[in-house]
Protein backbone atom coordinates (compact mmCIF):
# COMPACT_ATOMS: atom_id res chain seq x y z
CA UNK A 1 0.00 0.00 0.00
CA UNK A 2 2.72 2.52 0.86
CA UNK A 3 3.70 2.33 -2.32
CA UNK A 4 1.13 4.16 -3.82
CA UNK A 5 1.70 6.80 -1.29
CA UNK A 6 3.99 10.12 -1.38
CA UNK A 7 7.19 10.66 -0.20
CA UNK A 8 6.37 14.01 1.37
CA UNK A 9 9.97 15.74 1.28
CA UNK A 10 10.38 14.71 -2.97
CA UNK A 11 6.57 16.02 -2.92
CA UNK A 12 7.13 19.47 -1.01
CA UNK A 13 10.51 19.40 -2.69
CA UNK A 14 8.28 19.28 -6.61
CA UNK A 15 5.83 21.75 -5.52
CA UNK A 16 8.19 24.36 -4.81
CA UNK A 17 10.63 23.85 -7.66
CA UNK A 18 11.16 27.51 -9.48
CA UNK A 19 8.75 28.77 -6.99
CA UNK A 20 8.85 32.39 -8.59
CA UNK A 21 6.46 34.70 -6.20
CA UNK A 22 4.90 32.29 -4.25
CA UNK A 23 4.29 32.28 -0.40
CA UNK A 24 4.30 30.03 1.43
CA UNK A 25 2.85 29.34 5.19
CA UNK A 26 3.88 26.11 6.37
CA UNK A 27 2.08 24.39 9.31
CA UNK A 28 3.78 23.65 12.62
CA UNK A 29 5.68 20.04 12.49
CA UNK A 30 6.56 18.06 9.77
CA UNK A 31 5.16 20.46 7.24
CA UNK A 32 7.56 23.41 8.54
CA UNK A 33 10.39 21.00 8.22
CA UNK A 34 9.44 19.77 4.82
CA UNK A 35 9.34 23.64 3.49
CA UNK A 36 13.01 23.84 5.23
CA UNK A 37 14.15 21.10 3.49
CA UNK A 38 13.05 22.10 0.08
CA UNK A 39 15.10 25.12 0.35
CA UNK A 40 15.15 27.87 2.94
CA UNK A 41 13.32 30.94 1.34
CA UNK A 42 12.61 34.45 2.93
CA UNK A 43 9.09 34.12 1.51
CA UNK A 44 8.35 30.97 3.91
CA UNK A 45 6.49 31.44 7.01
CA UNK A 46 7.20 29.04 8.49
CA UNK A 47 5.23 28.20 11.93
CA UNK A 48 6.62 26.39 15.49
CA UNK A 49 3.14 26.60 17.03
CA UNK A 50 -0.26 28.23 16.13
CA UNK A 51 -1.86 24.60 15.52
CA UNK A 52 -4.85 24.93 13.74
CA UNK A 53 -4.23 28.72 12.27
CA UNK A 54 -2.01 27.85 9.32
CA UNK A 55 -5.43 28.47 6.82
CA UNK A 56 -6.71 31.74 8.50
CA UNK A 57 -2.76 32.96 8.15
CA UNK A 58 -3.34 31.75 4.80
CA UNK A 59 -6.12 33.55 4.13
CA UNK A 60 -5.34 36.70 5.65
CA UNK A 61 -2.43 37.36 3.56
CA UNK A 62 -4.19 36.02 0.29
CA UNK A 63 -6.96 39.22 1.07
CA UNK A 64 -4.13 41.57 1.72
CA UNK A 65 -2.07 40.49 -1.38
CA UNK A 66 -4.07 39.47 -4.29
CA UNK A 67 -1.54 40.33 -6.77
CA UNK A 68 0.27 37.26 -5.04
CA UNK A 69 -0.18 33.31 -4.78
CA UNK A 70 -0.34 32.25 -1.18
CA UNK A 71 0.20 27.96 -0.55
CA UNK A 72 -0.34 26.87 2.77
CA UNK A 73 1.48 23.69 3.17
CA UNK A 74 0.17 21.83 6.59
CA UNK A 75 -0.47 18.53 7.99
CA UNK A 76 -3.54 17.06 8.44
CA UNK A 77 -3.93 17.29 12.39
CA UNK A 78 -3.34 21.13 11.44
CA UNK A 79 -6.16 20.94 8.72
CA UNK A 80 -8.67 19.14 11.32
CA UNK A 81 -7.87 21.77 14.27
CA UNK A 82 -8.91 24.38 12.02
CA UNK A 83 -11.44 22.94 10.14
CA UNK A 84 -13.52 25.46 10.46
CA UNK A 85 -11.35 28.20 8.69
CA UNK A 86 -12.72 26.00 5.57
CA UNK A 87 -15.76 27.39 5.81
CA UNK A 88 -14.32 30.98 6.44
CA UNK A 89 -12.24 30.91 3.22
CA UNK A 90 -15.07 29.17 1.29
CA UNK A 91 -16.99 32.43 2.40
CA UNK A 92 -14.49 34.94 1.05
CA UNK A 93 -13.18 32.90 -2.24
CA UNK A 94 -10.13 34.26 -2.27
CA UNK A 95 -8.82 33.02 -5.89
CA UNK A 96 -5.25 33.46 -4.80
CA UNK A 97 -4.91 31.06 -1.94
CA UNK A 98 -4.32 27.30 -1.99
CA UNK A 99 -3.64 24.52 0.76
CA UNK A 100 -2.32 21.75 0.49
CA UNK A 101 -2.41 18.94 3.25
CA UNK A 102 0.32 16.61 3.38
CA UNK A 103 -2.26 13.64 5.02
CA UNK A 104 -0.02 11.07 6.58
CA UNK A 105 -3.38 10.14 8.73
CA UNK A 106 -1.27 10.72 11.83
CA UNK A 107 -0.02 12.51 14.47
CA UNK A 108 3.84 12.71 13.55
CA UNK A 109 5.25 15.15 16.20
CA UNK A 110 4.10 13.15 19.34
CA UNK A 111 4.34 9.39 18.04
CA UNK A 112 2.21 8.73 14.92
CA UNK A 113 -0.97 8.33 16.60
CA UNK A 114 -3.58 7.96 14.31
CA UNK A 115 -5.98 11.11 12.91
CA UNK A 116 -9.14 11.64 11.95
CA UNK A 117 -8.47 10.73 8.36
CA UNK A 118 -7.63 7.53 9.70
CA UNK A 119 -10.49 6.80 10.00
CA UNK A 120 -12.16 8.20 6.60
CA UNK A 121 -12.68 11.73 7.20
CA UNK A 122 -12.42 12.95 3.89
CA UNK A 123 -10.79 16.85 3.68
CA UNK A 124 -11.70 16.99 -0.06
CA UNK A 125 -15.19 16.41 0.64
CA UNK A 126 -15.55 19.08 3.27
CA UNK A 127 -13.38 21.24 1.11
CA UNK A 128 -15.76 20.73 -1.74
CA UNK A 129 -18.65 21.35 0.55
CA UNK A 130 -17.29 24.96 2.25
CA UNK A 131 -17.35 26.01 -2.27
CA UNK A 132 -13.71 25.67 -2.71
CA UNK A 133 -13.40 26.04 -5.86
CA UNK A 134 -11.55 22.61 -6.53
CA UNK A 135 -10.17 19.61 -4.44
CA UNK A 136 -8.70 16.46 -5.12
CA UNK A 137 -6.38 13.95 -3.69
CA UNK A 138 -2.95 13.00 -4.88
CA UNK A 139 -0.95 10.20 -4.21
CA UNK A 140 1.53 9.61 -7.02
CA UNK A 141 4.42 11.49 -7.61
CA UNK A 142 3.78 11.84 -11.34
CA UNK A 143 0.63 13.89 -10.16
CA UNK A 144 3.12 16.94 -8.39
CA UNK A 145 3.83 19.15 -11.34
CA UNK A 146 0.09 19.72 -11.88
CA UNK A 147 -0.03 20.31 -8.55
CA UNK A 148 2.67 22.72 -8.90
CA UNK A 149 0.54 24.49 -11.52
CA UNK A 150 -2.46 24.63 -9.42
CA UNK A 151 -0.62 26.52 -6.69
CA UNK A 152 0.87 29.08 -9.65
CA UNK A 153 -2.37 29.37 -11.47
CA UNK A 154 -5.05 27.45 -10.33
CA UNK A 155 -8.24 29.14 -9.28
CA UNK A 156 -8.49 28.96 -5.79
CA UNK A 157 -9.58 28.96 -3.07
CA UNK A 158 -8.67 25.11 -3.51
CA UNK A 159 -7.43 22.43 -1.43
CA UNK A 160 -5.10 19.38 -2.27
CA UNK A 161 -5.33 16.23 -0.36
CA UNK A 162 -1.76 14.77 -0.23
CA UNK A 163 -1.14 11.14 1.01
CA UNK A 164 1.82 10.84 1.96
CA UNK A 165 3.78 7.70 3.93
CA UNK A 166 3.98 7.60 7.42
CA UNK A 167 7.56 7.93 7.78
CA UNK A 168 9.53 10.46 10.12
CA UNK A 169 12.45 11.66 7.88
CA UNK A 170 15.17 13.33 9.32
CA UNK A 171 14.23 17.09 10.55
CA UNK A 172 15.72 19.95 8.69
CA UNK A 173 14.79 22.99 11.26
CA UNK A 174 14.70 26.61 9.53
CA UNK A 175 14.64 30.01 11.81
CA UNK A 176 12.86 29.56 14.91
CA UNK A 177 12.44 33.13 16.04
CA UNK A 178 9.26 33.90 15.12
CA UNK A 179 10.25 38.13 15.20
CA UNK A 180 13.12 37.14 12.57
CA UNK A 181 11.01 34.59 10.34
CA UNK A 182 8.01 37.69 10.51
CA UNK A 183 10.45 40.74 9.72
CA UNK A 184 12.16 38.64 6.93
CA UNK A 185 9.15 37.47 5.25
CA UNK A 186 7.93 41.41 5.29
CA UNK A 187 11.27 42.77 4.04
CA UNK A 188 11.25 40.48 1.22
CA UNK A 189 7.53 40.81 0.41
CA UNK A 190 8.19 44.61 0.75
CA UNK A 191 11.02 44.52 -1.61
CA UNK A 192 9.60 41.92 -4.64
CA UNK B 1 -26.60 54.10 5.90
CA UNK B 2 -28.71 56.06 8.41
CA UNK B 3 -26.09 57.93 11.56
CA UNK B 4 -27.50 58.34 14.59
CA UNK B 5 -26.68 61.35 16.41
CA UNK B 6 -26.59 60.34 19.76
CA UNK B 7 -23.52 59.49 21.26
CA UNK B 8 -25.10 56.65 23.46
CA UNK B 9 -25.76 54.66 20.46
CA UNK B 10 -23.40 55.94 17.61
CA UNK B 11 -19.95 55.07 19.71
CA UNK B 12 -19.61 52.40 16.67
CA UNK B 13 -19.38 55.05 14.26
CA UNK B 14 -16.57 56.27 16.31
CA UNK B 15 -14.72 52.87 16.32
CA UNK B 16 -15.19 52.64 12.55
CA UNK B 17 -14.21 56.36 12.38
CA UNK B 18 -11.20 54.97 13.96
CA UNK B 19 -10.53 52.03 11.99
CA UNK B 20 -10.58 54.52 8.41
CA UNK B 21 -8.40 56.45 10.32
CA UNK B 22 -5.49 54.31 10.84
CA UNK B 23 -6.12 52.06 7.26
CA UNK B 24 -7.77 49.19 8.95
CA UNK B 25 -7.98 46.70 6.23
CA UNK B 26 -9.43 43.52 7.27
CA UNK B 27 -11.61 42.84 9.99
CA UNK B 28 -12.51 39.35 11.46
CA UNK B 29 -15.71 38.62 13.27
CA UNK B 30 -18.18 36.54 14.85
CA UNK B 31 -21.64 37.60 14.59
CA UNK B 32 -22.13 39.71 17.60
CA UNK B 33 -25.85 41.91 19.07
CA UNK B 34 -23.59 44.45 20.67
CA UNK B 35 -21.28 44.46 17.47
CA UNK B 36 -23.80 44.59 15.22
CA UNK B 37 -23.60 47.98 13.76
CA UNK B 38 -20.11 48.60 13.66
CA UNK B 39 -20.25 45.35 11.46
CA UNK B 40 -22.64 46.89 9.53
CA UNK B 41 -20.33 49.58 8.89
CA UNK B 42 -17.50 47.68 8.10
CA UNK B 43 -19.66 45.35 5.58
CA UNK B 44 -20.79 48.45 3.46
CA UNK B 45 -17.10 49.88 3.69
CA UNK B 46 -15.71 48.49 -0.08
CA UNK B 47 -12.13 49.54 1.55
CA UNK B 48 -12.30 46.59 4.39
CA UNK B 49 -12.69 43.20 3.67
CA UNK B 50 -15.08 41.84 6.42
CA UNK B 51 -14.21 37.77 7.54
CA UNK B 52 -16.85 36.49 9.44
CA UNK B 53 -15.41 33.70 11.55
CA UNK B 54 -16.35 30.40 12.72
CA UNK B 55 -14.49 30.76 15.83
CA UNK B 56 -12.71 33.65 17.55
CA UNK B 57 -9.32 31.89 17.34
CA UNK B 58 -9.19 31.79 13.36
CA UNK B 59 -9.44 35.76 13.65
CA UNK B 60 -5.74 35.95 15.29
CA UNK B 61 -4.43 33.99 12.17
CA UNK B 62 -6.26 36.43 10.15
CA UNK B 63 -4.72 39.34 11.71
CA UNK B 64 -0.72 37.63 11.03
CA UNK B 65 -1.23 36.91 7.76
CA UNK B 66 -3.20 40.44 6.86
CA UNK B 67 0.23 42.11 8.39
CA UNK B 68 2.82 39.67 6.65
CA UNK B 69 0.67 41.16 3.36
CA UNK B 70 1.38 44.80 4.94
CA UNK B 71 -2.37 45.37 6.21
CA UNK B 72 -3.78 46.46 9.49
CA UNK B 73 -6.55 44.21 10.61
CA UNK B 74 -8.81 44.42 13.73
CA UNK B 75 -10.81 41.59 15.51
CA UNK B 76 -14.69 41.94 17.18
CA UNK B 77 -15.58 39.81 19.70
CA UNK B 78 -17.38 39.54 22.95
CA UNK B 79 -15.78 38.53 25.85
CA UNK B 80 -16.42 34.68 25.48
CA UNK B 81 -14.11 34.60 22.52
CA UNK B 82 -11.41 35.70 24.23
CA UNK B 83 -11.09 32.36 25.76
CA UNK B 84 -11.67 30.53 22.45
CA UNK B 85 -8.41 32.51 21.44
CA UNK B 86 -5.94 31.98 24.30
CA UNK B 87 -2.95 29.43 22.57
CA UNK B 88 -3.40 30.86 19.54
CA UNK B 89 -3.01 34.55 20.93
CA UNK B 90 0.83 33.06 21.45
CA UNK B 91 1.17 33.34 17.37
CA UNK B 92 1.19 36.89 18.11
CA UNK B 93 3.41 37.53 21.46
CA UNK B 94 6.07 35.14 19.32
CA UNK B 95 6.25 37.25 16.03
CA UNK B 96 5.54 40.80 17.42
CA UNK B 97 2.40 41.31 15.24
CA UNK B 98 0.01 44.06 16.06
CA UNK B 99 -3.50 42.88 16.82
CA UNK B 100 -6.35 45.22 17.63
CA UNK B 101 -9.54 43.59 19.51
CA UNK B 102 -12.34 45.34 20.17
CA UNK B 103 -14.67 42.95 22.96
CA UNK B 104 -18.60 43.26 23.85
CA UNK B 105 -18.57 42.53 27.28
CA UNK B 106 -21.12 39.73 28.51
CA UNK B 107 -21.51 38.43 32.16
CA UNK B 108 -21.36 41.84 34.19
CA UNK B 109 -23.25 44.47 34.76
CA UNK B 110 -27.09 43.20 34.91
CA UNK B 111 -25.88 40.30 33.26
CA UNK B 112 -29.10 37.93 32.42
CA UNK B 113 -27.53 35.29 31.95
CA UNK B 114 -25.68 33.05 34.68
CA UNK B 115 -23.66 31.27 31.70
CA UNK B 116 -21.79 34.30 30.30
CA UNK B 117 -20.43 34.89 33.93
CA UNK B 118 -17.61 32.71 34.28
CA UNK B 119 -15.64 33.60 31.18
CA UNK B 120 -16.48 37.58 31.27
CA UNK B 121 -15.35 37.88 35.03
CA UNK B 122 -11.81 36.37 33.45
CA UNK B 123 -11.43 38.09 30.32
CA UNK B 124 -9.55 40.72 31.11
CA UNK B 125 -7.23 38.94 33.19
CA UNK B 126 -6.92 36.25 30.49
CA UNK B 127 -6.07 38.85 28.00
CA UNK B 128 -3.02 40.39 30.15
CA UNK B 129 -2.13 36.74 30.46
CA UNK B 130 -1.75 36.20 27.38
CA UNK B 131 0.35 39.46 26.69
CA UNK B 132 -2.52 42.54 25.65
CA UNK B 133 -2.48 45.74 26.85
CA UNK B 134 -6.03 46.31 28.25
CA UNK B 135 -8.27 49.47 28.70
CA UNK B 136 -11.88 49.18 29.51
CA UNK B 137 -14.48 51.41 28.16
CA UNK B 138 -17.19 52.44 30.21
CA UNK B 139 -18.78 55.65 28.36
CA UNK B 140 -19.62 56.41 25.12
CA UNK B 141 -18.08 59.63 25.34
CA UNK B 142 -14.78 57.62 25.73
CA UNK B 143 -14.71 55.01 22.96
CA UNK B 144 -13.03 57.77 20.38
CA UNK B 145 -10.52 58.97 22.12
CA UNK B 146 -9.35 55.24 23.81
CA UNK B 147 -9.93 53.21 20.34
CA UNK B 148 -7.85 55.71 18.85
CA UNK B 149 -4.78 55.39 21.32
CA UNK B 150 -5.46 51.70 21.41
CA UNK B 151 -4.83 51.80 17.31
CA UNK B 152 -2.49 53.97 17.56
CA UNK B 153 -0.16 52.29 20.24
CA UNK B 154 -0.85 48.57 18.48
CA UNK B 155 0.71 50.04 15.20
CA UNK B 156 3.31 51.85 16.25
CA UNK B 157 4.87 49.35 18.40
CA UNK B 158 3.50 45.83 16.98
CA UNK B 159 1.57 45.38 20.26
CA UNK B 160 -1.20 43.55 21.16
CA UNK B 161 -3.43 45.66 22.39
CA UNK B 162 -7.68 45.02 23.77
CA UNK B 163 -10.47 47.22 24.34
CA UNK B 164 -13.48 46.32 26.20
CA UNK B 165 -16.47 47.73 25.89
CA UNK B 166 -18.18 47.04 29.16
CA UNK B 167 -21.93 46.01 29.24
CA UNK B 168 -23.27 49.06 30.81
CA UNK B 169 -21.59 51.15 27.85
CA UNK B 170 -23.26 48.33 25.34
CA UNK B 171 -26.52 48.52 27.14
CA UNK B 172 -29.32 45.92 26.82
CA UNK B 173 -31.56 47.48 24.61
CA UNK B 174 -28.83 46.99 21.75
CA UNK B 175 -28.83 43.45 22.42
CA UNK B 176 -32.80 42.68 22.93
CA UNK B 177 -35.18 43.16 20.27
Amino acid sequence: MDAMLLDRRDFVRQLLVDRGNLLVVPGLGSATYDVAAAGDHPLNFYLWGAMGGTAMIGLGLALARPDRRVAVITGDGDMLMGLGSLATIGVKQPKNLAIVVLDNARYGETGMQPSHTDNGIDLVAVALACRFKHARVVSRIDGAADVRALLHGGEGPLLVNARIKPEDPPRVLPLRDGHAIKQRFIEALGAV
Amino acid sequence: MHSPTNIETSWPDAIYAQFRRVGIRQVGYVPDAGHSRLIALVKDDPNIADVVLTSEQEGVGLVAGAALGGERAALLMQSSGVGNCVNMFSLLRNCGFPCVVLVTMRGEFGEFNPWQVPMGAITEDVLRLCGFLTYRIESAEAVDAIVGAGCDMAFAGNLQVAMLLSQRLIGPKVWTR
